[in-house]
């Protein structure tokens, strides 16, 4: 059980209105991920449904009941921090079990149960050991086993992965997917990594200065932005925002063409010149300055031997140009 | 050479500190020394060193004609008392403060500050009439209480250095773990702040064992601690400076010895965030 309702939810901070107003629903059992730049409130709302902040207005209600003014402790949630917020002074198995104790469960049922979940995290060699001698990835998932055992309603990410390195981040990513479809409880995950929000999430909310700007799967933010900071937003790299005499063409104020929906083309298109080119192996990046709609990104599948200096003409893919209006809305 | 030059800065640092040292401890040294001396000896002029008189006479006398244990259990119970005392105050007041502060806490803050610099003597009249009058005095739950109040601002701002080093985060997971304002401060925020807690605990008794302006003045003989044992061999009979120094060296035993042993404790304390 973990359907959270946001319904108005506001905060200001003095004079600032943070959130101004934000109307949501989570499903129960969804993979949920708050997405947007530094500062658009992703984690603010994010504290707000942990019972963290104290919201300026509006309601939170979990699985029906409205808790906006319940303690964090009363709202059956489990939250994992970015700076993992273990207890330093406890072993593995005492932050484990520390949410079990504070529930006042009795010691055999509350060992077996983050023996459990130290099984289920790779933990169990570890259980003695404190915080301070483990790697920042096992930190992680010490924070995570503490989450698990108490069984929450839901888990909140406040982007759990940022302080470990790349590999790490993949890994982590993958073993908490995988933790979603076992355990199969609602989870909000908090980043601003749109990697981590495609690969994970069943539904994406993409925030922009404590709006909503659009919800939805990975795919159809992808295929379907609802205006251009969503289009820029998601997809790596950035879509190409055209506007101008070709977008005019389009009847649109502005076009957008992802990266990978560039063709290179023998004639027609527009013509240009390379000016960077990133060589991956499995894909290509290249930067290309033209006349028509100046410096774009393309993203070329396998290895593409066009080189710095190298004149290319592309051609943007039939069906997959998204048109926008003057005030950044997707046109019909 | 450069190398050279640094080496000789260094051994003249460290001279200069050890010569700093030695006058700041020669007064303590001296009266060391004098309480060995008979009292001819301790008021020869020129001062006596290698060739005085070396005696434990004193130390006998001393032991004999006063009740020093009594003066001594007096000093335990009156700088641990108010220490505890204070510590029980200010952990959820330094708590408050670093956690939760409002506009005017910083201002709280340096009001608290402030009362230290207020001199003793402005408020003497008026704390020796309240004590008289609710009972309080000559009792050793007064000055436990006197040294409380006296202390806590130095007790509530050092605690308070110590828990804004605390990560909030770790806080935040208690709370969304289950934890009561009350567990938290007892199982999360006391023992991550254990050595902060523990250099406040060992420089507050270190105040309150060498406070000597209110135990002599709200006490008389029942709770009397070592600080008034030492102005007690300064009485009617005239100055008698061998055995005044083996009195104060008595005195001033127990809590050096602390000091000692606890050194590398309060220094770190006492530093503590300053350097990250």
């Amino acid at each position: 059980m973990g359907k959270i309702t946001l319904h108005s939810v506001r905060k200001s901070f003095g004079a600032t209105d943070v959130i101004p107003g934000i109307d949501l629903t989570i499903e129960n059992g969804e993979f949920v991920v708050f997405v947007g730049p530094s500062g658009c409130g992703k984690s603010t709302l994010l504290r707000l449904i942990a019972g963290l902040e104290d919201t300026s207005g509006g309601t939170i209600a979990i699985d029906g009941v409205d808790a906006t003014a319940l303690p964090p402790a009363k709202r059956g949630l489990a939250m994992v921090f970015q700076s993992y917020a273990l207890y330093p002074h406890m072993s593995v198995r005492k932050n484990i079990m520390f949410p079990l104790k504070m529930a006042g469960m009795e010691m055999g049922e509350a060992t077996r149960r983050a023996d459990a979940a130290a099984k289920v995290l790779n933990l169990t060699n570890y259980m003695d050991r404190k915080p301070g001698q483990l790697s920042g990835g096992q930190r992680q998932r010490v924070a995570i086993g503490r989450a698990i055992v108490r069984e929450p309603a839901a888990f909140l990410f406040d982007e759990p992965l940022s302080n470990l390195d790349a590999a790490l981040r993949v890994n982590m990513r993958q073993e908490i997917t995988e933790l979603h479809q076992s355990l199969k409880t609602t989870m909000i995950y908090v980043t601003h990594d749109q990697v981590e929000a495609m690969t994970m999430a069943d539904k994406i909310v993409v925030l922009n200065a404590g709006h909503i700007e659009q919800v939805g799967s990975p795919m159809e933010l992808y295929n379907t932005p609802r205006n251009t900071f969503v289009a820029g937003f998601i997809g790596s790299p950035k879509m190409n925002l055209i506007e101008g005499a070709e977008a005019a063409k389009h009847g649109a104020h502005t076009i957008g063409v992802r990266p990978e929906h560039l063709d290179v083309v023998s004639e027609g298109g527009w013509a240009g010149t390379v000016g960077l080119s990133e060589h991956l192996g499995s894909d290509t990046f290249l930067k290309v300055t033209t006349e028509a709609v100046g410096t774009i990104n393309v993203r070329a599948g396998g290895e593409v031997m066009l080189r710095h200096g190298d004149t290319v003409r592309l051609a943007p893919q039939a069906g997959k140009i998204h048109r926008f209006g003057a005030d950044g809305n997707a046109l019909a | 050479m450069a190398r050279a030059v640094s080496r000789n800065r260094k051994i003249a640092y460290t001279a200069a500190a050890w010569a700093v040292a030695l006058v700041i401890f020669f007064p303590v040294l001296w009266t060391i020394l004098t309480s060995f001396k008979t009292e001819v000896s301790a008021v020869a002029s020129p001062p006596e060193f290698l060739g005085a008189d070396w005696t434990l006479e004193n130390y006998a006398e001393v032991w004999q004609r006063s009740d020093y244990p009594r003066f001594f259990w007096n000093s335990v119970v009156i700088s641990v008392g108010s220490t505890l005392l204070g510590l029980l105050i200010a952990i959820p007041a330094a708590w408050s403060m670093a956690f939760v502060p409002g506009n005017k806490t910083k201002d709280l803050l340096m009001w608290m500050l402030s009362t230290k610099m207020m001199p003793a003597a402005a408020v003497m009249i008026p704390m020796y009439l309240l004590f008289q009058w609710t009972g309080l005095f000559d009792t050793r739950f007064g000055l436990v209480l006197a040294l409380m109040l006296m202390n806590l601002p130095i007790i509530i701002w050092m605690l308070y250095t110590y828990f804004k080093e605390i990560p909030g985060e770790i806080l935040e997971a208690a709370r969304m773990d289950g934890a009561s304002l009350r567990n938290e401060i007892i199982y999360v925020l006391t023992p991550m702040a254990i050595p902060g807690i523990a250099s406040t605990l060992l420089l507050n008794i270190i105040l309150a064992w060498n406070e000597a302006f209110w135990t002599i003045i709200l006490t008389t003989v029942d709770a009397a601690p070592l600080s008034a044992f030492i102005a007690s061999f300064s009485a009617p009979q005239g100055l008698f400076y061998a055995k005044l120094s083996a009195a104060s060296t008595m005195a001033i035993a127990p809590i050096l010895i602390l000091g000692w042993f606890s050194q590398k404790q309060l220094v770190r304390g006492l530093t503590f965030g300053a350097v990250k």
